[in-house]
């Protein structure tokens, strides 16, 4: 064995792992929470707040809960594929408005439109820290039992909408 | 029209390249029959300059004149940006950064065309036909995938602005002193496949290869340093470096560039390890491609990682793979036929290269290892993890050390055989001079310990080799006639121990306070205290600023005033924190404004940060080491001399 054949062997070895590694995505993060149950909370209503909602109310339902805020720029960017989707009526989407003032959220909502069965306020934050929230927009599928079967860091876009949450909502509702 | 002239001057540029590196190749294969090929590779050089740079003034013209029907202008540039910046925003994206390097590529292979008049015509062919072949790459990429004079019809109004992080004179510079050291090392990378190809790898190659690599390694060497002084003053953190994966692939091939700068030493005066240099000059213009492909792939998470795009990281890879591939490939073909070169002793200048060699890249090694290691995971599939400064600091400074500890010594070791002993002996001074240095210092400064009297002690210790070598000369009456690149050697040497003076003590005996503010509030850091007068609302030519302002005192004497910033830029809503740093030779203070926390309250962030500046003062003078060294006139003799034998033992390197 020639031993000056090393180097580029070596150098075999790592365009193979580059390449691999070109079809990973380094952001995508694997939730804890997908496969456990979806944290319980109940928190005010946006439009209503002396009504309430909890995760629980939902039993025996697919959703999704979609986490927004009137800062957050990327929300906009998703907003559009959200009202169209809950214009198809496939699936409920509940909003959870995070660390917002309810007047600006109201604004928004008004201004954008409104894809929301309704919105639950999370003024201080607190159910994004149980839901591991980092980036805002944030969306959960959750089935007919509460568990969280999957996780949408950033905005949803029309292919991750397409080839993941629909299959898996029209998969969960069979 | 003239994004199209530009468009068309880099189709032409490929076709030129396409000749340089082809023709000329074969040329020098067929020897005398081939001369009229050899022959093209000259001009061909100087026809891709010309047809690279003008597409590069297109590019610029088109940021110049607000010309919005290109798609990357609207991407990245804006019409209220001002004209230093929309000049500096032709290299803020993927696109243009790539022509920047080519422009880079192009400007080092017309420079070897015309300053090698002394070389054998059969070699400047083969050298200008491999970086012919790296072009026809580079060209082919950026046409095929990352065009820059891609039109948008219909026009915008106005462009989306550059990255406001970019917007900050450290942009202007660090990108092109960065790329002029990464394609830089293209040279030595295409000397040594030329000599691999010729078979004539000799002392008289590692001659001509030693000033390019030593002047991209300058290069290199200030671009880490701009960058790294960038990213204390413009994100706000005051941290200097921070492994970052981006970083990492710059620090990579800068590595590996200063083991190749000491084994070209030892091949050119010795004839030994011509293997392994040879090796080092396709390692150290391999990391740079895998810097390149790294960055521009977006394979692993970073900041820098902005617009990713998989065709462009496959393409890379592909560019990747053929030419690293072919040049190892090569390698192992002509490696085993060359021979050892002069014998040494256990002690000797060339064992202590060696040991040089062998740190530095088991360094490079294990940078590089924790630079992939998430990717090598999750390729596995074995999950998700991230290698974070605790990893770097703890494999690297160790590997550091010995390195320091070797550094006074080498430089005062004879070649072939000497006597450790009597180096040793030399040194006494400069190891008393630097225990004395390392108990005083740190004490001085409040508090002692081992890794702060450590990082002293190596630091005084690198000084104090230079200083004996310098006094030893003096008083032998030979100062004078110490030729330039052993000055460059010695200023480089400074310049580390400098940069480690700078390291120690500003990891040591930095402070930082985090505090909310209000009006009359006081805090105070490292004997500095400051007083919060308020924050008023100020516009910039792009952009809303709060700026605080903070009245800096010491002893109750008012120093100054500072006015940290909070920018919010107006197209793209980024908020950005500009510090407020007052330098000085032993200590910065440094105050960045963070949010509000109340009606009149603000989160205030202070730092003291002793000695941080010698942290690039010390990488400017190993850059202006390198670039004293390459001044050296012996570099520029003829072909006569160049092919001369070896020099005689005893030579300074």
């Amino acid at each position: 064995m020639n031993r000056f054949l090393l180097p580029l062997g070596i150098f075999i070895v790592l365009v193979a792992f580059l390449a691999v590694g070109l079809n990973l995505n380094p952001r995508e993060v694997p939730s804890p929470l997908i496969g456990k149950p979806a944290p319980a909370f109940e928190l005010p209503q946006l439009h209503k707040p002396e009504l309430t909602f909890a995760p629980k109310d939902m039993q025996g339902k697919v959703w999704l809960l979609n986490v927004w805020a009137s800062w957050c720029v990327s929300c906009r960017q998703e907003h559009p594929i959200l009202v169209d989707l809950a214009k198809t009526g496939t699936v409920p989407i509940y909003g959870l408005n995070y660390k917002d003032q309810r007047a600006d959220a109201l604004r928004w909502l008004k201004q954008y439109g409104d894809p929301y069965t309704l919105s639950i306020a999370d003024i201080e934050g607190r159910v994004g820290i149980d839901y591991g929230v980092y980036g805002v927009p944030e969306t959960y599928v959750i089935d007919k039992a509460g568990v969280i079967r999957f996780k949408q860091i950033g905005p949803v876009t029309q292919d991750v909408l397409e080839a993941k949450i629909l299959p898996m909502v029209l998969e969960l509702n069979r | 029209m003239i994004p199209e002239l530009g468009h068309f001057a880099l189709i032409l540029a490929l076709l030129v390249s396409l000749v340089q590196g082809t023709l000329p190749l074969v040329g020098a294969h067929r020897g005398n029959n081939g001369r009229a090929w050899i022959a093209l590779a000259r001009p061909a050089a100087r026809a891709q300059f010309l047809l690279v740079v003008f597409a590069f003034g297109c590019l610029t013209w088109a940021f110049v004149a607000n010309d919005f029907s290109v798609v990357y202008v609207v991407q990245h540039s804006n019409s209220r940006l001002p004209l230093e910046y929309r000049i500096a925003g032709v290299w803020g994206g993927h696109e243009g950064s790539l022509l920047l390097w080519m422009l880079m590529l192009s400007g080092w292979t017309v420079a070897v065309a015309l300053l090698s008049r002394h070389l054998p015509d059969a070699m400047t062919a083969r050298v200008l036909g491999v970086l012919g072949l790296i072009a026809v790459g580079f060209l082919a990429f950026i046409l095929l995938t990352s065009n820059p004079f891609e039109r948008l019809l219909p026009a915008a109004e106005d462009g989306r602005d550059l990255n406001p992080l970019l917007q900050d004179p450290g942009l202007i510079f660090h990108p092109p002193m960065l790329y002029m050291g990464y394609v830089g090392f293209s040279i030595a990378f295409a000397f040594a496949i030329a000599a691999l190809l010729s078979g004539q790898l000799d002392a008289a190659w590692a001659r001509w290869s030693r000033p390019w690599t030593t002047t991209a390694w300058a290069f290199l060497t200030l671009g880490i340093a701009l960058g790294s002084w960038w990213a204390y003053y413009e994100l706000g953190w005051g941290g200097w470096w921070f492994w970052d994966p981006v970083e990492n692939a710059s620090f990579l091939p800068w590595l590996v560039g200063t083991a190749l700068i000491h084994s070209l030493a030892v091949t050119e005066k010795r004839g030994c390890f011509k293997n392994w240099t040879v090796l080092l000059a396709i390692a150290a213009f391999s990391l740079s491609l895998l810097g390149t492909f790294l960055v521009r792939s977006g394979v692993l998470t970073s900041v820098h990682a902005f617009a990713t795009d998989p065709r462009r990281g496959i393409f890379i890879l592909i560019l990747l793979a053929i030419v690293i591939g072919a040049s190892l490939f090569l390698f192992a073909l002509r490696a085993p036929k060359v021979g050892l070169g002069g014998s040494f002793g256990l002690m000797s200048r060339e064992t202590l290269l060696l040991a040089n060699n062998v740190l530095l890249v088991v360094a490079a090694g294990s940078v590089l290892l924790g630079t992939l290691y998430p990717l090598l995971i999750d390729a596995l599939g074995m999950g998700k993890l991230s290698v974070g400064p605790p990893y770097f600091n703890t494999v690297f400074v160790p590997l550091m050390v010995p390195l320091l500890a070797l550094m006074s010594i080498g430089p005062l070791a004879r070649w072939k055989h000497a006597d450790m002993g009597a180096v040793l002996r030399r040194l006494t001074f400069a190891f008393a001079a630097a225990v004395v240095v390392a108990i005083a210092v740190p004490l001085l400064y409040g508090k002692w310990s081992p890794l702060t009297a450590m990082g002293v002690l190596l630091a005084a210790w690198v000084a104090g080799g230079s200083a004996v070598a310098i006094i030893e000369r003096l008083r032998a009456g030979g100062l004078r006639a110490q030729p330039l690149h052993w000055w460059g050697m010695h200023m480089a040497h400074v310049g580390v121990a400098v940069f480690v003076v700078g390291v120690a003590m500003v990891s040591s005996f930095q402070e930082e306070k985090d505090v909310r503010m209000e009006p009359d509030d006081t805090v105070s850091v490292g004997g500095y205290s400051f007083r919060f007068i308020g924050v008023r609302e100020a516009m910039g030519p792009n952009y809303r600023a709060m700026v605080g302002e903070l009245e800096l005192s010491k002893d109750g004497k008012v120093l100054r005033t500072m006015k940290p910033e909070k920018r919010a830029y107006l197209t793209s809503a980024m908020p950005m924190t500009e510090a407020a740093i007052d330098t000085g030779l032993l200590r910065d203070v440094y105050v960045s404004l963070g949010e509000p926390v109340g009606e009149r309250a603000w989160s205030v962030r202070v730092y003291y940060k002793p000695f941080v500046d010698w942290i690039w003062g010390g990488c400017l003078l190993m850059a202006l080491g390198g670039i004293v060294a390459i001044s050296d006139r012996r570099y520029r003799m003829k072909k006569a001399a160049a092919s001369a034998a070896i020099a005689p033992q005893g030579a300074p390197a």
